[in-house]
C-alpha cells in the first residue's frame, strides 16, 4: 500500500494480521482477558441494511393488507354515523401505532433480549456491548444504554438520507443553509469512520460498542490417533522426528501447519511437506504428506508446549530458543 | 486429578458421566499432555455451550432446572480451563473454541442486571422521576428558552402582524389568521365536539410529536444547540397564536383549549428539549471526566427521561385528540389541564420513590 510523507512506516511484522487492528480486551470479574474484536464497519451497515428492509418490507405487507381490507370491505367511504366506520378507525389508528413502533421498537426489542443483536446483526455476525471502563474492566448492558443508542438513528440514518436526497433532486438551486445541513448531517453519518472503535453518536452517549460475536464450533484435535502417535495409516511407516528437526520452528509456523492440515487440501500438504523435508534433510517421497505433518505438527506441538511449561516460549523460527 | 474431574462432572450433571468415563479412555491414548486436558472437560464444555445456546435463543423455560444451577459452576470452570489452556496448549483451535464460549458465557451470565418487567417497575417506582430531577438545571434552561420564545413571539407579531405568517405558514381553510373576527376565532375553539375519527386524529398526533420530540433530543448531540432553536421555534408559534387571541379578548379560552394537551405536551417537548440539552452541555463541559464517559453518563440518564416523554406524549394524544374536543367550555379545561400539570410536578419533583438517584 502506498504512504504518504507524514506516515510512520509500519514495522513489518512477521506473522502479523490485519485483523489485529481490531483486536480488543476487556477483563472480566473473575479476574479472565477476554479478547473481543470490533465488528467491521462493512458488518455492520450490512446489518443495519437488514434491518432496515425487514421493517420496510413489512410495513409495506401491512399496509397493503388493510387497504386490501378496506377496500374489499368498502368501509372507508361510510357515513361518519355508521358503526362499521369504527374498524376502519381501529384499523387506522393500528398502523398509525405500528408504524411507529416498527420504526423505533424493532432495534430496541431484540437489542434487549439475551443475544444484543437485532436479526441483522444475528447474520452478520456481530452484537452490542458496553464499552469496558478506563482500566478495561468489563461492564454489563443496561436498558438505558440500548435506549440510548437506538434514540440517535433517526439524526444519524434518516436525516441524512433526506436531506441528501433534497439536495440531490434539486441539485442546482440547493440553499447555502441547505449545503450547510448536509454537511452537518454527513458528519453524523459518517462518525463511524472517524475514531478507531467505530463508534457511532448512538454508541457514544449509550456507553456501548459493536462486538463479533463469533459462535465456533469445537474442530477435533489433531494430535490424536495413530498419525498423531507418528504412525501412518497409507505405509505403516513411523515418523519419529530428532530434537534438532523439531527446534527450527516456532509457535506461528505451528498455527500455520494447523491451518494447513485442516484446509486439507493436497497441493498445499505436498507444498509443505516438500519445504519442512528441505529444511530438515529428509526425503519422505510423496503420497504420504498427511501421515507426515500430522506426526510433525504432534511432535512439534508436544516439545513447544514442553518448553511453555518450563516458561521458555519460541515465537516464531526467527525466535532465538525453544 | 483425572478421578477428581470425574467425580466433579458426576456431580454436575449424570447424563454426561458416561460420556466422561469414554473421554477418560480415550485420553490414556492421547499422547500429549494439552489433549489429555481437553478431553477431561470436553463435556462439560459442551454442556455449557448447549445452555448458553438455550439462553441466548430465549428458550430458557426449556432448560432443566440442573442445567440452570449448574450454569456458574460451569462458567468458572470454562473461565480456569481458559487461563490454563492459555498456558499449556498450542492447539488454536482449542484456545479459540474456549475464546468464544467464555465470551458468550460472559454475556449470559452478566447479562441485562433486570429484566424488562424489572426494569419498567423500576422506571415508574422512581428511577424516571429521578431521572428527570437529575437534569434539573438543564431542564430549567429549556424552561427559560421556551418562555422567552413565547415571548419573541408574541413581540414580532405585535410589531408587525406579517410575522404571523411567518411563524405559523397559513393552510388553506385555516381562519386563525390576523384581523379574523372574534366569532371566526370563538368557533376554532368551542364546537368541535360533531368532529368524527377522534382516534384516528389522536393516533397522529402522537405518532408526530412523538417523532418531533426523538429528533428534538437526538440532536442535543450537537452540544446542545438544535434543541435550544427546535424549543424557540415552537414555542413562538404559541407567542403568536396568544397575541392573536389576546386582540378579540379570547385569551383565557385559547390557555384552556391548550392547556388540556399542552400542560403535558409542552411538558414532554420541555423534558425532551432539557435532555438534548443535557448531552450537548455534558459533551461541551465533561469537567473532570473524559467525554466519552461524560457522554454516556449523560446518555443514559437522558434515556430515561425520553422514555417517560414517549409515554407522556402517548398521554397527550389522548387529551388532545379525546379530551379537548369533548369538553366543550374553558373551566373544566383549566381545570383538567391544571390537574395534569399538578400530577406531573408532584410525581418528578416530590414523588421520591424506592431509587434515590442514578
Amino acid at each position: 500500500m502506498a504512504r504518504w510523507p507524514w506516515q510512520k512506516k509500519k514495522p513489518a511484522v512477521y506473522g502479523g494480521n490485519l485483523t489485529n487492528r481490531r483486536a480488543r480486551e476487556i477483563l472480566t470479574a473473575e479476574g479472565l482477558r477476554l479478547p473481543l474484536t470490533i465488528a467491521s464497519r462493512g458488518a455492520r451497515a450490512g446489518a443495519v441494511l437488514i434491518d432496515l428492509f425487514i421493517v420496510y418490507f413489512g410495513l409495506l405487507l401491512i399496509t397493503l393488507l388493510f387497504v386490501w381490507i378496506v377496500n374489499g370491505l368498502h368501509i372507508n367511504k361510510l357515513d361518519p354515523k355508521n358503526p362499521a366506520r369504527v374498524i376502519f378507525q381501529a384499523l387506522v389508528v393500528f398502523w398509525i401505532i405500528f408504524a411507529f413502533l416498527a420504526r423505533n421498537a424493532w432495534f430496541l426489542w431484540f437489542e434487549l433480549g439475551p443475544r444484543g443483536a437485532t436479526p441483522g446483526k444475528r447474520m452478520t455476525g456481530i452484537r452490542i456491548a458496553a464499552r469496558p471502563g478506563r482500566d478495561g474492566a468489563a461492564t454489563r448492558l443496561s436498558a438505558e444504554a440500548v435506549i440510548a443508542r437506538n434514540l440517535l438513528r433517526d439524526v444519524e440514518l434518516f436525516m441524512p438520507v433526506i436531506f441528501i436526497g433534497s439536495a440531490l433532486r434539486t441539485s442546482s438551486d440547493t440553499t447555502l443553509a441547505g449545503w450547510a445541513a448536509l454537511v452537518w448531517f454527513a458528519i453524523f453519518a459518517l462518525f463511524p469512520f472517524f475514531n478507531r472503535d467505530a463508534l457511532r453518536c448512538g454508541d457514544i452517549i449509550a456507553g456501548t460498542w459493536v462486538v463479533e460475536a463469533p459462535r465456533r464450533k469445537l474442530d477435533a484435535a489433531l494430535s490424536l490417533g495413530e498419525a498423531g502417535q507418528g504412525i501412518s495409516a497409507v505405509t505403516g511407516a513411523h515418523y519419529r522426528f530428532g530434537d534438532t528437526d523439531l527446534a527450527i520452528y516456532g509457535e506461528y509456523e505451528l498455527q500455520v501447519l494447523e491451518r494447513v492440515l485442516r484446509d486439507n487440501r493436497p497441493q498445499v500438504l505436498a507444498e509443505v511437506a516438500d519445504t519442512i523435508c528441505r529444511k530438515i534433510g529428509w526425503s519422505a517421497g510423496a503420497g504420504d504428506e498427511r501421515a507426515f505433518l500430522e506426526a510433525y505438527y504432534t511432535q512439534l506441538r508436544a516439545r513447544l508446549e514442553t518448553g511453555m511449561r518450563f516458561g521458555n516460549r519460541k515465537a516464531d523460527k526467527f525466535a532465538e530458543r525453544a | 486429578m483425572s478421578t477428581a474431574v470425574s467425580r466433579f462432572g458426576e456431580t454436575l450433571g449424570g447424563l454426561f458421566s458416561r460420556k466422561q468415563e469414554a473421554a477418560i479412555a480415550a485420553a490414556e491414548v492421547a499422547s500429549l499432555r494439552s489433549d489429555r486436558f481437553r478431553q477431561e472437560r470436553e463435556d462439560d464444555w459442551r454442556r455449557l455451550d448447549h445452555i448458553v445456546r438455550r439462553i441466548e435463543a430465549g428458550r430458557i423455560r426449556g432448560l432443566s432446572d440442573a442445567d440452570l444451577e449448574a450454569l456458574p459452576a460451569l462458567y468458572r470452570m470454562l473461565v480456569s480451563s481458559l487461563s490454563v489452556a492459555r498456558e499449556t496448549t498450542l492447539d488454536a483451535a482449542t484456545l479459540r473454541y474456549l475464546e468464544g464460549l467464555a465470551q458468550r458465557a460472559w454475556f449470559v451470565v452478566h447479562g441485562p442486571e433486570l429484566g424488562f418487567r424489572g426494569w419498567f417497575r423500576r422506571f415508574f417506582a422512581g428511577g424516571w422521576s429521578a431521572a428527570v430531577r437529575g437534569i434539573g438545571s438543564d431542564i430549567a434552561i429549556a424552561l427559560a428558552v421556551m418562555i422567552a420564545g413565547a415571548v419573541i413571539g408574541w413581540v414580532l407579531v405585535s410589531n408587525n402582524p406579517d410575522w404571523f405568517y411567518t411563524l405559523m405558514p397559513p393552510e388553506p381553510g385555516d381562519v386563525r389568521v390576523p384581523g379574523a373576527s372574534h366569532a371566526a376565532l370563538y368557533a376554532s375553539l368551542f364546537g368541535q365536539t360533531h368532529q368524527t375519527d377522534l382516534s384516528i386524529f389522536a393516533a397522529y398526533l402522537f405518532s408526530n410529536n412523538a417523532g418531533v420530540s426523538i429528533l428534538c433530543f437526538a440532536l442535543g448531540f450537537a452540544f446542545g444547540v438544535p434543541p435550544i432553536l427546535l424549543l424557540v421555534h415552537n414555542t413562538t408559534e404559541v407567542g403568536a397564536l396568544l397575541w392573536l387571541y389576546h386582540g378579540q379578548g379570547l385569551t383565557l379560552d385559547l390557555i384552556g383549549w391548550l392547556s388540556v394537551h399542552g400542560t403535558t405536551e409542552l411538558f414532554a417537548i420541555l423534558l425532551a428539549g432539557g435532555a438534548g440539552i443535557h448531552i450537548g452541555r455534558a459533551m461541551a463541559f465533561p469537567g473532570t471526566r473524559a467525554v466519552l464517559d461524560a457522554a454516556s453518563e449523560a446518555g443514559r440518564r437522558a434515556a430515561t427521561v425520553m422514555t417517560g416523554v414517549v409515554l407522556m406524549l402517548v398521554v397527550a394524544a389522548l387529551l388532545e385528540g379525546f379530551a379537548r374536543q369533548l369538553i366543550n367550555a374553558t373551566a373544566p379545561r383549566l381545570a383538567v389541564g391544571g390537574i395534569m400539570l399538578a400530577w406531573w410536578l408532584t410525581y418528578f419533583f416530590i414523588y421520591r420513590g424506592q431509587v434515590r438517584t442514578r
